[in-house]
Formats: structure tokens, C-alpha cells, sequence
């Protein structure tokens, strides 16, 4: 019977029994259990199949670094893949199940694929997928074909497909001294800044404050660490200035001491309490950090190192100390270093058997000579495990004599029987933090790891984390990186408490692998065998970050925080350098992995905003469709029952021009630019003048961009002096707006200037067609609209229905047409004023549609033909380009490229086979729908035009007006349309304006 | 990154927009030599370290501010209108210079 629950001992509460289910099968824990110890006490051993060999595999450690036993909780439909089981804190009715194994856990057939040896080599994608494959299954195909059986064979685990229901929620915090970590380094940093009244937060990954405090077994000043830990988090939860959270992983350190946490809400819950989240993240901004995050022990890599039994050694003590938890009866030590000697006399205090302590080095302390014995060990310095025996679980191991300078020395291997080998290969200190936020580590030689540098910018380490692991130093350091990050004047630092058992030497032998036959792993969750890294290097691979993506080695859920080092070193050994030539990799963010519901919190769905105009409801009252033009609503047609949409906009345009229409113009981008050097600042943006623009007119305006490209157009309409207010179009507002700012703050501060945007305080409503001037005779009061009150592009003060309009006449449509414009509050009364004014002459409302098809049969540009490519000459608009000042564009707008020949310029098209014209359609010369090539240009918009009887389109094509009157083809392969047009002028209707001047 | 505009306060980078770098300097507008032209038009600085920035407070009070930003850090060393202060003052190229 191997693994199994101490009768005493432990942080369980063995009053309180919790009962879960895994793969099925009913079991009982206790409160304080996770779903690793909760099964290790149960006698289960073997936790899931690796990623590419389905190799049965354990538990191999007690904390987030665990490679091998991931699982996938279950709640109802909703799945969670690949959570270490060892994060897992077991609830009442809980269900996990195992990953990567078909049929079942103990059954997986496809556990032969480690039979076949080098099946999934390292860089077997790469060669397989990517290499010149002879024969029609080229690369890409042979990767379809196989990839359905390989992503059954190799992975982890299956994520779900139902919608997560889980509340998620974000939080912003702010503090003087985060401190990551509450082991004895970071409760004495934290209560050190807590008492000088900075503002504290305290983040511990655990369900418990205090780290090693919970498993060291050691006593602090004659006081068990586990009280001396309770006692600080006490005195913290007394200050006010201190905020504790467990359960929660800071996991990104950003620029400006911003860093990210997520923090485990209701994870450990069978229900979640009312309100509260599944989980918070947390931005917290930092005036300094104390990294506290510890140190993680390392495996070593040798044959058989993945069979389930084999465990870190100072996760077997966690599980003694801890859980109450004895991961074996009979227990094999293998080590290169002392920690694993408190560990075993740990285990044998709790019970277990000490069968032996294999120690890779030749001398080893009168401490650790000690401890062996006390805890009745064989102690066999200069031997390392070369071999590890059992199917499902461990049986026995093999061991054989080694020098740390020959490697395994020839000779007889002896067997030792033993339920559990329990493994140090050192410790390599917990510096992602650090490194995220830019330390470079650097190597130590004493201690066979990557040390963090003294301190950062910002940052302070204490503990474990700067390779400091006894806990009388640590809680110094603490003491010490607490009152620097809190700004206090350094002290000289009292007595180091009293740490009872005394601590051993950490530095470790530097030996990371024993080489001998069998699969031997560096990363457990990857399956990257030291093997492996080797075939890397004589494939040519000699970049650590390339190694890393070639062999995939570090780069699974676990990021590697077990294998980097020794991964690392077989490298170094490899290429013939030292460890800190060959370099580490730099971490990244996240630490460990983050639920993307937190990054999301309550942001999801339709983030974007609605933008509606003030007569919105009257459009959906009255039959409109609504489609979307940016994040604004507008109609499209107002359809009658049994219209298509061709047939509506036909009859809404035709209508407009035989009588009258109303349209919808609140879109349009509006601001109001005032003060007394305005007219100055217009004559800059705009290719054309606004100076000369008297009081009570309208101007169209051109702008272009610094580089001489078309950037926007609209009228802008003088109401004052000093008080202009600029039209532009609906989808440019904003960057115009920008753009002005932008000028005037930066290029031309000296103007006096003032520019507010007024686009949602103004409606807007455009009446056009042979009667809209007797309908606004009908309900304009105050004003006349006759040709004299008001020509073309002039602008009146009047009041339609009690409500105060400025009317402007200018036109779109090409028709006579004026733009009214009231206050937005007003915008649907002026709009029904001005509805029934129309009805005895005929007026119909009409949409984008109807518009469209009317600004294409005039001619007039939009967003399609100022796509920001074209230039002023290119549409034809060259006479608003002034030659009496220079103004935005009017340096680079002659430019060689821009004045060329042969450059896209605006046409018409007609459709010669009577079929409708596409928008991105090409123009070619001749059609070959075998091989579409010859591209004359294209087309931007397409309409049938009541007017003319036809499908029209605008076109951008190659020589523009020299092509009138000649015929062309669309070639558009996409919708399989091809046919004959002919290219004519862009004016189609009423070139001469006689309608609009009238 | 946080940006401390001088109206607002510290902010987060969110509410502000990039609005190019901030070294560039507009030529005479009755110049019409195309080089000076097109280093203004074209030509950005790129450099690893310090930076000159022009940052709009989008989201604020949109003012436009001349901002010195490391590249590699996002440290940001100087915040001012650039209104009053014009571009920034980490350095100057020469016109027409390639960086
Ligand atoms: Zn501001």
C-alpha cells in the first residue's frame, strides 16, 4: 500500500470530510486538501498520460510548477482543462477528470507510441511538416491528413464548447509595496512597510498565508513557523492600510511597476456566494515591489525520472507536513545536494521507511551523515539512479556508482524495492517577476542557478528568491527589502531569529543528468527528453530561444519552471560552453495561466457604442431598415410591403427627383470652428479659400492630407465673422477633428482659434427635388425662402413649428435641395413639421440607398473614391485646388508620382448587358476568365439609376477621360460576373446643374 | 504606462492617442523644396532610448503634449503642452537627415 494518510499530523481538518469524484470513482479528502494530496491519500498514484508518448505519469510536485498531473474540472457542461491537480482545493462534490488517455487512465492504447521509439522525435513537426516532402502528399497536405490523428494522440486537455456562466470582474488597485509571496521573507517585508503606514498589499498564490511556514516543520524563536506565520498575518489584518489576497497569483509585471494578478474567487467553492465573482484581476500600480516568490526545486534528469512515485523531495515533505500526506512506505532518496536530507528525516518522522539516500556526491556533510542515520538510511555517496522499475507505479530502482567528473562508473547495478524515490537536483530561485520587468539574471556558481540582480528599478527581493534559504536570512532580507520599498531609512538589522532545525547547505553538486539507456526527462509536460535537446544541437540548433521552439522544451502550461535550468545545462554540455554563455531565456507574462474570462471581466458582447440620430425612432416607426454605417444607425430604404430593396430606393430616388424627398443628414460630422483668426485657419486646411466667404454663405471644401492625398470634403458655412460652422463627412469626424487639433495646437499655436465639435447638438434633415421650395414656403415662418432670401449656397435663420432652423441650400442629390437644421432636442419635431409639409406635394422619406444612387448619378465623390489614394486632380476636383496660398498638402500634392500619367482617375461606367455592377469589380480590356489579369482600375459604387434606366457604377480607372465613349469589361472572378460597359463621364444626370440652381 | 498631463493628472495611456513623432519640424509652407518635404512627410525617428512623442489626451482634455518616452522601457521623463513648449527637447536631428 503506497501512498497514504498519516493517522496525525498536518494543516488537514481531519474532522471534515469532503467528498469528489476523479475519472468516476468516489473518493473522500479533508478540508485543507488539494486534489493531489486528497488522492495521494487515497493510494492513488498515477494522475494522467504524457503529452506525446502517453506515458502514465504522477505527481511530481506539491505546487503551481506541476508538469504532469493536469486535470480538467468539471462543472456541469462547463470544462476546465489542464489545472494542475495540485492548485486544485477539493469542495464537496467536486469532479475532475484525467487528460490524454483513450480509453481510460489505466488502459491507453496509445501508450504504444513510446514503443515505437522515435516516433515524435524532437522537431518532428518541423521535419515532417514544413521539410521538402517528395510526391503529392507535399506539407501541407500530409499535415491535414494527419492531423486528426495526432491531435487525438497528443495533447492535453479537451476544452468545452458550452458558454462559460461564470461572473468574472476586474479591479484597479493602488499601493505603496505589493509584496509578492508570504512565505517568512515576504510576512516580514510586509509587516516591516505595513508598520511604517505605507499602504501594503500582501498577493499569495496559496489558500494560506505563510509558504514554507506551512510545510518547513522548523520552529522560529522557539515558536512553531506555521503560529509565527499566523501571528503576522494577525497584526497585518489590524493595520488599515493593508490589503491580503490570497489565492492569488500576480502573473505580470508591466512598465511603470503595473502589474497583473488574478486572484481565485470561488475556484475552491462548490457555489459560488451570491455576487461574487469566479475570479477578479487585479492591475495593481506599485510604488515598489518586495518579490518574495521563493525558490522552485529542481528535478534531475536521468532514466525513468517521469514514473509515477518519483516526486520532488521537497514536495514529499509538503505532502508530510502539510497535508498529512506519505507519498510512499518506502522511500528512496536520490539528490545532489542537502535540502533532500530534511525531507527524509520529515518522511521517517511521519512513518515512512528510509530505505536509502542515493548522493551523487563522494563528500557529503557530518549534517546530512547525521540525519541519515538518525532516519535509519543507507547512505551510498557517489551513486545516482540509472534506472527506475514498475509499470503503473514505482516498484523499485537501480542504482549504480557515480563520479561527478566519469558520470556513471562501470560495475554492477543494484536494485533497491521502494514505493517512492524522492528527488532534488537543486533549487533555481523564482525571478519571472524580475524578469518580466527586465533584471537579467545572473549565473552563480555556488548555487548552480540564475540569481536576480540586487534589486530593480522599482523592485526589492527577499528569500528564496534571491537564493537565500535558510529562514533566519530570509525573514532579514525581508525585514530589509520591506523598509527600503517603503522609502525608510535603512537600520542596522537586529539578531537573526533563532531557526530551529539548523539550516544546510544548499549549494548543490553541479550535476543535472545521468546519462544511461532510457528516456530521460527534462520537461515532464512536453516529453522532451535530454535525448532530444542533444539531436537539437547536432541538428544545428545552438540559440537557446531557438532550442526552445525546436524541441518545444519549456513552452507548455508550466512554461518550464522545472526544466529550464537543467534544460539549459544539458545544452551547455552539448555546445561545450558554460551554463551563462549558452544565457537564459527571458520570461514573459502571464507566470502561470490566466482564465481569459478575467482579462474580459464585465467587457464582452457588443463593446462598441450605438450612435443614434434624434429622429432614430421616427425611422423605425415609419418602415425604415436600419443598416449600420460605422457606429451609427442609419436607414437604408423605407421599404412598402412586397419591395425588394432595388425597388424601393428606385422609387425613393425617382420620387426625389420627380418631386420631393427627405433625408436623415444628423451623421454628418459637424464643428463649429470660431474666433477671430477662423478664416485664417481654414484657408490653411481647406485647398480652397474661405476667407473671401461672406457672412450667410456656404462653400464646398476640399482637404488634403500632409502628403497631397484627398482627405475629406464638406461644406462649411459661414455664420458670423469670426463663427464658421464646418460640415465633413459621417465616417471622417472624428479624424478631421483630430487633425485640426492637431494643427493648431502643435503647428500653429498663435492662431486664435477655438474648435468644439457640435456633430450630436445639431439634427439634421436634407429636403430635396422640384417642390422642396414650396414645401419650406409652407412651414418656414420668419424667414423667406424665395431665390433672392435664398440663392444657392445661402444660409437662413428661420423657425419651423416654433423651433429655431438654419436652413442652408445646397445639394447632394443634385436637385433643389436645402439642409435644415435644428437643435437635436427638436430634431424629430422639425422632422414631422417638415414630413407633413411635404405630404400634399408628394414627399417621400428616402435612405442611404436612395442617396447613393442619386450622388452616383451626379458624380459626387464619398470615402469609396477618397479611399486615400487619390488625388485632387484624380477625381476631377483639381479647379479647388488654390494657387493664392499655401495650405495642408500643397507642397507634396505636384509631386512627380501624383501628377503621372496613367494614374486611376474618376469615370462612369454604364452596364452594356443591362446586369447590375458590383463595388470592387475590375475594369479590363478583354475578359479571360481563366487567367483575370490587365487590371484598368475598378469600381467604388454601383446603382441602378432611375434617371437614366440603367446599371451605372463610379470607377477609378487607368486614363480616365481619355476612355469616354470607349468599351471596357468588368471582369469580377469573385462573383463570376464579366460583361461589357462602357466608360463615360462621371457626370451621368444634369451635368450642367440646371436642377439644383433651378 | 501612465502619461501625467498637465491638466489632468497621471492617466492611464489608454485615453491617449499617438500623434507621430515629435521631432519632426514643419517646414516654411511657402517652401516648396520637395526634400525638406519629404523628410518632414516621411522620414521618422526610430530610435532605441529616448524619444520625442507628440501624445493627444484623447480621452481627456485634448490638449496635445510633447512627451519624452523611452522606447525600451516606457519610462516617460517630460510631459509638456506642446502648445506652449513646441516639440520636445530630448535632441533635435538635422533636417532631411535619414534615422
Ligand atoms: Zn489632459
Amino acid at each position: 500500500m503506497s501512498p497514504r494518510r498519516t493517522p496525525s499530523g498536518g494543516r488537514i481538518d481531519r474532522l471534515r470530510t469532503i467528498r469528489f469524484t476523479f475519472d468516476g470513482t468516489a473518493y473522500a479528502g479533508h478540508q485543507g486538501d488539494t486534489l493531489a494530496s486528497a488522492l495521494l491519500s487515497n493510494g492513488v498514484s498515477l494522475f494522467g498520460r504524457s503529452f506525446k508518448y502517453h506515458r502514465p505519469r504522477g505527481v511530481l510536485t506539491a505546487g503551481i510548477d506541476e508538469p504532469n498531473a493536469l486535470v480538467t474540472v468539471l462543472r456541469g457542461d462547463v470544462r476546465e482543462p489542464n489545472i494542475p491537480a495540485t492548485m486544485v482545493e477539493i469542495y464537496e462534490g467536486l469532479v475532475a477528470v484525467s487528460q490524454n488517455r483513450f480509453p481510460s487512465l489505466a488502459y491507453d492504447v496509445s501508450a504504444i507510441n513510446q514503443l515505437g521509439g522515435k516516433f515524435i522525435s524532437a522537431g518532428f513537426y518541423y521535419k515532417t511538416f514544413m521539410g521538402p516532402v517528395i510526391g503529392p502528399l507535399k506539407g501541407t497536405r500530409f499535415w491535414m491528413l494527419c492531423e486528426k490523428i495526432i491531435r487525438r494522440a497528443a495533447g492535453l486537455g479537451r476544452a468545452g464548447n458550452v458558454p462559460d456562466p461564470s461572473r468574472y470582474e476586474r479591479m484597479n488597485a493602488f499601493c505603496d509595496v505589493l509584496v509578492v509571496g508570504s512565505g517568512p521573507a515576504g510576512l516580514s517585508a510586509a509587516r516591516e512597510a505595513a508598520t511604517s503606514g505605507a499602504r501594503v498589499i500582501l498577493a499569495e498564490l496559496d489558500p494560506t498565508f505563510g509558504g514554507s511556514a506551512n510545510w518547513s516543520g522548523e520552529t522560529i524563536d522557539g515558536e512553531p513557523a506555521i503560529a509565527w506565520a499566523s501571528d503576522i498575518v494577525g497584526e497585518l489584518r489590524d493595520h488599515d492600510n493593508v490589503r491580503l489576497l490570497k489565492r492569488t497569483t500576480v502573473w505580470g509585471y508591466y512598465d511603470g511597476n503595473t502589474l497583473a494578478a488574478i486572484e481565485r474567487v470561488g475556484d475552491h467553492k462548490a457555489t459560488p456566494a451570491k455576487g461574487a465573482p469566479r475570479h477578479r484581476h487585479w492591475t495593481i500600480r506599485a510604488k515598489n515591489v518586495v518579490l518574495a516568490s521563493g525558490a522552485f526545486e529542481r528535478p534531475l534528469v536521468f532514466a525513468g525520472n517521469d514514473r509515477p512515485g518519483v516526486m520532488m523531495a521537497s514536495a514529499a515533505m509538503r505532502y508530510a507536513n502539510q497535508y498529512g500526506v506519505l507519498p510512499g512506505d518506502k522511500i528512496v532518496v536520490f539528490a545532489n545536494n542537502d535540502s533532500a536530507y530534511s525531507a527524509a528525516a520529515t518522511l521517517n518522522k511521519a512513518g515512512a521507511t528510509i530505505v536509502a539516500i542515493a548522493d551523487l556526491r563522494q563528500d557529503v556533510s557530518e549534517d546530512c551523515r547525521t540525519l541519515a542515520r538518525e532516519c535509519g538510511a543507507e547512505l551510498l555517496t557517489g551513486h545516482a539512479v540509472i534506472a527506475t522499475e514498475g509499470a503503473k507505479k514505482l516498484a523499485g530502482v537501480k542504482l549504480a556508482a557515480f563520479s561527478i567528473a566519469a558520470g556513471v562508473l562501470p560495475g554492477n547495478a543494484r536494485k533497491i524495492e521502494a514505493d517512492c524515490l524522492i528527488v532534488s537536483g537543486g533549487w533555481s530561485p523564482t525571478i519571472h517577476l524580475a524578469s518580466q520587468a527586465g533584471a537579467r539574471p545572473v549565473w552563480d556558481d555556488d548555487l548552480q542557478a540564475f540569481l536576480p540582480p540586487e534589486s530593480g528599478n522599482g523592485w526589492y527581493g527577499a528569500g528564496g528568491f534571491n537564493g537565500t534559504f535558510s529562514t533566519a536570512d530570509a525573514i532579514l532580507e525581508g525585514f530589509a527589502a520591506g523598509r527600503k520599498a517603503a522609502g525608510q531609512p535603512e537600520v542596522e538589522i537586529g539578531t537573526a531569529p533563532d531557526i530551529e532545525p539548523a539550516a544546510l547547505d544548499p549549494r548543490p553538486a553541479p550535476v543535472f543528468e545521468i546519462k544511461a539507456n532510457g528516456k530521460a526527462f527534462v520537461d515532464y509536460q512536453h516529453d522532451v527528453t535530454a535525448d532530444d535537446v542533444r539531436l537539437a544541437h547536432l541538428e544545428g540548433f545552438v540559440s537557446v530561444e531557438h532550442l526552445k521552439r525546436y524541441t518545444t522544451l519549456g513552452m507548455a502550461t508550466d512554461q518550464g519552471k522545472g526544466s529550464n535550468v537543467p534544460g539549459l545545462a544539458i545544452m551547455a554540455e552539448a555546445v561545450g560552453k558554460p551554463i551563462p554563455e549558452v544565457g537564459t531565456t527571458r520570461f514573459r507574462p502571464p507566470y502561470a495561466p490566466v482564465s481569459v474570462g478575467s482579462l474580459a471581466a464585465e467587457r464582452f458582447g457588443d463593446l462598441k457604442p450605438d450612435r443614434l440620430t434624434p429622429m432614430h425612432d421616427w425611422h423605425l416607426e415609419n418602415g425604415a431598415t436600419m443598416y449600420s454605417a460605422g457606429l451609427w444607425h442609419r436607414p437604408m430604404i423605407y421599404g412598402e410591403p412586397g419591395e425588394t430593396v432595388e425597388q424601393a430606393y428606385v422609387r425613393e430616388a425617382q420620387t426625389t427627383r420627380q418631386a420631393a424627398g427627405i433625408v436623415d443628414v444628423s451623421t454628418l460630422g459637424k464643428i463649429a470652428v470660431q474666433g477671430p483668426d477662423a478664416a485664417e485657419f481654414l484657408d490653411r486646411v481647406y485647398t480652397n479659400l474661405f476667407s473671401t466667404l461672406p457672412v450667410g454663405k456656404a462653400r464646398y471644401g476640399l482637404m488634403l492630407r500632409e502628403d497631397g492625398l484627398v482627405f475629406d470634403d464638406g461644406t462649411t458655412w459661414r455664420l458670423g465673422d469670426n463663427d464658421f460652422l464646418m460640415t465633413t463627412t459621417t465616417a471622417n469626424a472624428g479624424k478631421v477633428m483630430q487633425h485640426l487639433e492637431y494643427f493648431l495646437d502643435v503647428v500653429w499655436p498663435e492662431l486664435r482659434v477655438h474648435l468644439t465639435s457640435v456633430t450630436d447638438q445639431w439634427a439634421g434633415a436634407a429636403i430635396g427635388g422640384p417642390r422642396a421650395r414650396e414645401i419650406l414656403a409652407a412651414c418656414v415662418t420668419g424667414t423667406k425662402v424665395d431665390n433672392e432670401a435664398l440663392p444657392f449656397m445661402g444660409i437662413v435663420h428661420g423657425e419651423i413649428a416654433g423651433a429655431p432652423v438654419l436652413i442652408c441650400r445646397l445639394s447632394f442629390s443634385g436637385e433643389m435641395a436645402f439642409e435644415v437644421y435644428s437643435g437635436s432636442g427638436h430634431g424629430t419635431h422639425v422632422w414631422e413639421a417638415l414630413i407633413e409639409a411635404g405630404e400634399p406635394f408628394g414627399m417621400v422619406p428616402y435612405g442611404l440607398e436612395a442617396l447613393s444612387t442619386m450622388r452616383i448619378e451626379k458624380g459626387h465623390v464619398t470615402g469609396a473614391e477618397i479611399d486615400g489614394r487619390t488625388s485632387a486632380r484624380d477625381l476631377h476636383l483639381g479647379w479647388m485646388l488654390s494657387k493664392k496660398k499655401p495650405f495642408i498638402g500643397s507642397a507634396m500634392m505636384d509631386r512627380e508620382g501624383l501628377v503621372a500619367s496613367g494614374r486611376l482617375e474618376l469615370v462612369g461606367l454604364i452596364s452594356l448587358d443591362n446586369r447590375p455592377l458590383n463595388g470592387g469589380a475590375h475594369i479590363v480590356a478583354e475578359i479571360d476568365t481563366d487567367n483575370p489579369h490587365g487590371s484598368l482600375g475598378h469600381i467604388t459604387a454601383a446603382c441602378f439609376s432611375p434617371a437614366l434606366g440603367k446599371y451605372i457604377a463610379l470607377a477609378l480607372v487607368s486614363g480616365g477621360k481619355a476612355r469616354h465613349g470607349k468599351r471596357a469589361h468588368v471582369s469580377d472572378p469573385l462573383r463570376n460576373r464579366f460583361g461589357p460597359v462602357e466608360i463615360v463621364s462621371h457626370h451621368f444626370f444634369d451635368p450642367e446643374g440646371k436642377r439644383m440652381h433651378g | 504606462m501612465l502619461i501625467t498631463c498637465p491638466y489632468c493628472g497621471p492617466r492611464d495611456v489608454s485615453e491617449f492617442a499617438y500623434q507621430g513623432d515629435g521631432n519632426r519640424k514643419r517646414p516654411d509652407p511657402a517652401s516648396t523644396d520637395p526634400e525638406t518635404w519629404n523628410a518632414y512627410v516621411y522620414d521618422r525617428l526610430n530610435p532605441a532610448g529616448a524619444h520625442n512623442e507628440i501624445w493627444q489626451h484623447a480621452g481627456g482634455c485634448r490638449a496635445h503634449l510633447a512627451v519624452v518616452r523611452d522606447t525600451l522601457t516606457h519610462e516617460v521623463s517630460s510631459v509638456r503642452f506642446a502648445r506652449e513648449h513646441g516639440a520636445p527637447t530630448h535632441g533635435r536631428r538635422k533636417s532631411g537627415a535619414k534615422a
